[in-house]
């Protein structure tokens, strides 16, 4: 077998294939169940602390969830109003 | 102090009843006095697995219903001492489980000085599947080394994260455990099904043990005799050792690895 694949090159092994699929689905997943049910939370919780400091409209905050490799990555954009 | 382990994986068929079975077996064989509960209303099979199915008079819905006390419906094991088997209902529907019933059930079990309770729970993510997690401390996810399977256990893992009195009051979290049925050494390794290191990885919890496919599990089941009876079988093997971890044993896996027939073995012998 082995001789053979050298010739004619390695077909991917269908456990590999499940895998890839399953991590895809699997974290796409676990996003729709419990990070879309929090954002908005985290958000309005931001607003409220960022406000006894700085005076900021709701709008100003911004969060999302993204995917990067292996992680997930919370970002978080505050826009400051402007000093004159 | 009572333990309360739920044996749960969202898809159906894939090893709960024959697990719980078997965990709860091996645990009263070490001398924990243990029960194990058919949560599957409607479609009861535990007592055909335990070998007690002729024995059942009163079930789980009867004593949470009033009509029977918990000790006329306790089958007691004929194979291990310290075991109680509480079968399911078969005619009643699953709403029949009420929150506060199971509570009341599983504390009067606790008072009576039950070690460890074993919940076998029914397939799905529905009523009956939601009520066998609740009041869980630890769980076992069953898991067969296959797309589906793998997935539905991903599923069954959030709803443990999210809806288990453990989780929404804030406590500890429910102790989860990988454990990955109908493992077939030989196609894991020729990357025809998904190693046990690859579901792991993917489920991220601690592997409590594999048990590998076997015919062992058939002919248990056509007996009425828990597969971890079946003496020197690596059916049986693989569960003791895995209540040797849960019990925080270490143990090295065992019936992982296969190792290619040589020319001899190929030509002369073997199946």
């Amino acid at each position: 077998m082995s001789w053979l694949s050298l010739i004619f090159g390695e077909k991917k092994s269908t456990a590999s294939v499940a895998k890839e699929r399953l991590q895809l689905i699997i974290a796409h997943e676990r996003v729709g169940i419990s990070g879309r049910a929090f954002l908005p939370d985290l958000q309005k919780d931001l607003v409220e602390v960022i406000s006894k400091y700085v005076k900021i409209n709701p709008d100003d905050i911004k969060v999302g969830l993204e995917k990067q490799g292996n992680y997930e990555v919370i970002e978080v954009n505050i826009v400051l109003p402007e000093i004159r | 102090m009572t333990t309360i382990i739920t044996v749960t994986s969202g898809k159906g068929g894939v090893g709960k009843t024959t697990t719980s079975a078997s965990i709860a077996s091996g645990l009263a064989m070490r001398g924990f006095k243990t029960a194990v509960i058919d949560f599957d209303v409607g479609l009861r099979n535990l007592d055909l697995i335990m070998g007690c199915e002729r024995r059942v008079v009163y079930d789980f819905v009867n004593v949470i219903q009033g009509d029977a006390n918990l000790n006329q419906a306790l089958i007691k094991d004929k194979h291990s001492e310290n075991l109680y088997v509480l079968p399911a209902s078969q005619t009643r529907d699953k709403d029949a489980l009420t929150e506060e019933g199971v509570e009341k059930v599983l504390k009067d079990l606790e008072h009576q000085g039950f070690d460890y309770i074993v919940c076998d729970s029914p397939a799905g993510i529905e009523h009956g599947a939601v009520m066998a997690l609740t009041f869980a401390d630890e769980a076992i996810i069953v898991t067969n080394p296959e797309v589906s399977s793998v997935r539905d256990s991903d599923r069954i893992l959030g709803i443990i994260q999210s809806k288990s009195r453990r989780a929404v009051e804030g406590r500890e979290a429910v102790k989860e455990h990988l454990l990955v049925t109908r493992y077939s050494p030989k196609r894991a390794t020729e990357g025809e099904m998904l190693t046990y290191t690859d579901i792991q990885e993917l489920l991220r919890i601690p592997l409590l043990g594999v048990i590998p496919e076997s015919e062992t599990v058939l002919q248990a089941s056509n007996q009425g005799i828990p597969a971890i009876h079946q003496k020197d079988t690596p059916v049986a093997n693989a569960y003791q050792d895995a209540i040797a971890r849960f019990l925080g044993e270490e143990h090295p896996l065992r019936f992982v690895e296969y190792e290619k027939p040589g020319l001899i073995k190929r030509l002369f012998g073997g199946k």
